[in-house]
């Protein structure tokens, strides 16, 4: 039924990515051996990255409902309602394998396609968010990828119109071969006019709308789906090219079209373009699709069905539309320039049929596509357990000002303004808090409702403990929100893991799922959406373990988020949460000692939520000044950015055990607040009552933090190391 | 104050300004579209916003600059109507040859976006009456080509004839090139044309008009040219 298509081997299936026994499951399926253009399209919805075939049994454990929650996984993004009859639409997604390839393009389609998620559900996107993580600075390539990722994140972002307010920079030798580049989109739609998937209705018009259709992406989801060999540059074809100008285009027109009732159902297309979108759109309606590859809009002459149809040609979009409303859909989309044809119609034969110059070139039964999609319970091992490290077992190489100030101008935890300056994080209006402190927060339309949004993981501690390195990412996603005082509402979760067919990998992954869904259980902090990114691993060397979470929350009021800057001198200075001093996995055992071991901080849950309920009504009730989590470099650290975000210093008590792990261990479920100190012994009762601990550790004031016997570590000198290290670093300097 | 904002398609700061414009003169604002071929009637001021009109593509403000509206624009600003650019709107000023000069890549060679300070020139432009001669003021700059250049004779010019209105300045109202955030020529942020009455400047005081949001220093060029409104009237 087709003509010069190439004759289907054991080698170009194996090409494709599949298996020999998937191929036969594939036969299996259809009954006779696939045309060349259906090899593709299996290859294309049969991928680790499309199928989530290797972690889909575990991901069904998770908590995905809550009241508030409008829509889970399973859509082109999350929906949440906040009240007033909005709602908010929001994921992440990664684009790691592309942005290694070729880091601008890669890090820019990223951004597109995470914003096209959201604007396809009917939202106007509102904010953006990425986490990046990066091989060791003094590898080669890091300096490369840093310039070029960050550089297509901005470039993509600013010209599309969003604000880029939060994220976070990490880096790793276990990232010299696979970087991360995960990005979050969230939008603003009414709660009553979100646009899905699902096709209805028999002979309806399915139109392709959008950029014209080129060769550039083909196979993009299976290089995606696979390790990285030293052959990993050669893979630049596989990688889109992204034009924002396109898809601020396409932004209008879509929502345009949504708010004159034109839209039936709409799929953006992203992995696996046309294929993926049509057969989504098609299976999740019991309905079949016919498509006519002859009117597609192409780029290029001469392109073949299989061209097209695994293309990943960037800022286009697939809706059936209202027949009635065919002729005023087509006009908005001609006003904004946009390409916009006719190009198949609904069936109800729940075939998925592709024809291109008079012949068949595919016929597959559509539910089948997605639904048979092999499914894996891969075997697995769990991570062993580490050992405990006693402070008392860590000599400390330096004293304590010493390793303040090396640990704040380290890569991990300097000051990342390198990087969000090249983001514009004030379009719009309605940044309320720009990059730099525990969450982002954006006011709502005119207010007074705002979000705050976080994106956390801590991989060497999932790479330590996955379980609880996953109840970890989650609780610090929430502990951010609560600390500029919102109510932690939903997240979304982006699981970067290395090949899931080694054991130890799986276990990884199975663990950081375990962990967090317990977090969320616990916490009601559902996942609405979220994506799975494996065979990050180049030469047989995996990533560490990064489950990253995209935390949103609501704001009642956004005059009164709490900010992290010491806001006058002699206020109290009070540490809320247990501390005992833990040094394992601490950046202080890491970039101090040079030591990568032991058992990360465990995480209680209940006294995590205890002391979160506790901040927040705190923050509620205007009782403190300045909130500040404490997390990576443990208390001192979360001390000095308070003072270098005010240029207050603080005088503080002795340490009340080895001082070294009281002010850098990494004890979870802690806050730092400042009060007037009047009010200082009220906070403290009220936390005694709710079973909170409490401490008094100091006083605001001066210009340096001076903790008691030690000497002065001067705010100025604290931000010189702080701001220092980035621009030195990219400017060419030694890492 | 009626105010008409251009939109050509890749324009994205149209609501920041339209938001600023309606806060400040309490009156909605006209948004006017590329191809149009009139101005809403008894339109005081035109404002060409922020973004990047056609992608950027080509060069920046390079394609704004011809289309149809713009012969629309050039003819209200020859009837001495008051025209303001700002960013990419201010690039395409240039491109449309309204306002001398261009605006080259930022010396850094990123895109940048921050808080910047700008010296308020003179007081005396529709422009600048809502500040004093001098005034330090603080307003976010997000931009990659806003590198201010011009021939030496132009610079000049500008400067004999008091047309720059911001420049780029300390916290304390000093010229120093550390606070120079795109290396433009003699710090220049805002000039005006020969007749006073066309704007261009790179930051955006649309981005800080409400109190709610920190600071409210770039409500005074909206209030200024609010308040020359009133007096004409």
């Amino acid at each position: 039924m087709t003509a010069n298509e190439p004759e289907i081997t054991p080698e170009l299936v194996a090409e494709h990515g599949l298996k020999p026994e998937e191929y036969q499951r594939l036969l299996a399926l259809i009954g006779r051996p696939p045309t060349f253009t259906e090899l593709g399209i299996f290859s294309a919805m049969w991928n680790e990255h499309c199928s989530y075939k290797s972690s889909k049994i575990h991901l069904r454990s998770l908590p995905t409902e809550a009241p508030w929650v409008i829509q889970g996984p399973g859509e082109n993004a999350g929906v949440i309602d906040i009240g007033d009859g909005l709602a908010v639409v929001f994921k992440m997604e990664s684009h790691n394998h592309p942005s290694y390839i070729e880091p601008y393009q890669g890090a820019a389609t990223g951004v597109g396609g995470i914003l096209r998620d959201v604007f396809t559900m009917g939202a106007r996107p509102i904010a953006c968010l990425d986490l990046l993580r990066f091989g060791d600075p003094a590898h080669a390539n890091t300096r490369h990828l840093v310039a070029g990722v960050v550089a297509g994140i901005g470039g993509y972002g600013n010209s599309f119109g969003v604000p880029t307010v939060g994220g976070s920079v990490g880096f790793h030798r276990r990232y010299d071969g696979n970087c991360l580049v995960n990005a979050m989109a969230v939008g603003l739609a009414d709660a009553d006019k979100i646009f899905y998937a699902k096709a209805t209705g028999v002979g309806k018009p399915i139109v392709y709308l959008g950029s014209k259709t080129g060769r550039d992406g083909i196979h993009g989801a299976t290089m995606a789906s696979a390790e990285f060999g030293a052959d990993a540059q050669e893979k630049r074809p596989t990688v889109q090219v992204g034009d924002p100008f396109s898809e601020k285009l396409l932004l209008e027109a879509c929502l345009e079209i949504m708010a004159k009732g034109c839209v039936i159902a709409i799929q953006d297309m992203g992995a696996a373009g046309l294929t993926s979108s049509a057969v989504e759109m098609g299976a999740k309606g019991d309905l079949g699709v016919t498509l006519d590859l002859d009117l597609v809009p192409c780029r290029e002459e001469g392109m073949s069905a299989y061209e097209m149809m695994l293309s990943e040609s960037q800022e286009r979009m697939l809706m059936v539309l209202k027949p009635e409303k065919e002729a005023q859909a087509e006009a908005i989309f001609r006003k904004w320039g946009l390409d916009f044809a006719v190009v198949g119609t609904t069936t109800a034969s729940k075939r998925f049929i592709v024809r291109h110059r008079g012949a068949v070139m595919a016929d597959l039964p559509i539910k089948e596509l997605g639904d048979e999609a092999p499914v894996y319970d891969r075997p697995y091992v769990e991570t062993p357990k580490q050992a405990i490290v006693q402070a008392a077992d860590v000599v400390p190489p330096m004293g304590i000002a010493d390793a303040l100030l090396r640990l704040i101008g380290s890569p991990d935890l300097c000051c990342k303004r390198w990087v969000w300056e090249q983001y514009d994080h004030v379009i719009l209006g309605n940044t309320v808090q720009r990059p730099g402190g525990d969450a982002a927060v954006v006011r709502v339309g005119e207010g007074p409702k705002a979000l705050a949004l976080t994106t956390d993981v801590t991989p060497r501690y999932c790479e330590a403990d996955p379980v609880e390195g996953g109840k970890q990412a989650v609780a610090e996603a929430w502990r951010n929100l609560t600390a500029v005082g919102a109510r932690p509402l939903a997240l979304t979760d982006n699981l970067n893991f290395g090949n899931p067919e080694r054991p130890e990998t799986m276990g990884q992954l199975v663990g950081c799922v375990r962990g967090i869904g317990q977090a969320c259980t616990a916490l009601d902090f559902p996942i609405v959406s979220g994506n799975v990114s494996l065979y990050n691993e180049t030469n047989g060397r995996a990533i560490l373990p990064t489950p990253a979470i995209g935390g949103v929350g609501l704001l009642d009021d956004f005059t009164k988020s709490a900010t992290l800057a010491f806001k006058a001198a002699e206020e109290a200075v009070l540490l809320l949460g247990e501390s005992i001093g833990w040094l394992g996995q601490s950046l202080y055992l890491r970039d101090i000692c040079g030591r990568e071991d032991g058992a990360p901080p465990p995480v209680d849950l209940a006294a995590e939520r205890r002391n979160g309920d506790f901040v927040r009504a705190l923050i509620g009730q205007a009782l403190v000044t300045a909130v500040h989590d404490v997390s990576d470099g443990g208390l001192l650290v979360a001390l000095a950015e308070m003072a270098m975000a005010s240029g207050i210093g603080a005088r503080l008590e002795a340490a009340p055990f080895s001082a070294h792990s009281f002010w850098f261990g990494e004890e979870q479920g802690r806050y730092v607040v400042t009060t007037p100190a009047a009010a200082a012994q009220g906070i403290v009762a009220r936390a005694r009552t709710a079973g909170v601990p409490v401490r008094l550790i100091g006083i605001t004031g001066g210009d340096a933090l001076t903790p008691a016997g030690d000497r002065p570590i001067f705010v100025v000198k604290l931000r010189e190391c702080f701001e220092s290290w980035f621009p030195a670093y990219m400017g060419g300097g030694s890492p | 104050m009626r105010s008409a904002v251009l939109v050509f398609p890749g324009i994205n700061r149209e609501r920041d300004m339209a938001r600023a414009l309606r806060l400040v003169s309490g009156r909605e604002t006209a948004m006017v579209w590329h191809t149009d071929k009139a101005l809403p009637a008894g339109t005081d001021l035109v404002v060409v916003p922020g973004g990047f009109s056609y992608g950027d593509y080509l060069r920046c403000g390079a394609i704004a600059a011809r289309a149809p509206v713009m012969d629309v624009v050039r003819r209200f600003a020859a009837g001495g109507g008051l025209v303001l650019g700002v960013c990419n709107g201010f690039q395409i000023l240039c491109e449309a040859g309204l306002l001398p000069g261009v605006l080259m890549r930022n010396a850094a060679l990123k895109f940048i976006c921050r808080d910047v300070f700008l010296k308020v020139e003179r007081s005396g432009s529709p422009f600048t009456r809502g500040y004093n001669a001098g005034q330090v003021i603080r307003v976010p700059v997000a931009h990659g080509e806003g590198n201010y250049v011009a021939d030496a004779q132009t610079i000049e010019r500008l400067e004999g004839e008091g047309r720059v209105l911001f420049r780029y300045v300390s916290p304390q109202g000093s010229l120093d090139p550390a606070w120079n955030v795109n290396g433009a020529t003699n710090a220049i942020a805002g000039i005006v044309n020969e007749s006073g009455n066309v704007l261009g400047m790179m930051p955006h005081p649309e981005n800080h008009v409400e109190p709610e949001l920190g600071v409210t220093d770039g409500r005074g060029l909206f209030a200024g040219l609010v308040h020359h409104f009133k007096q004409a009237a």
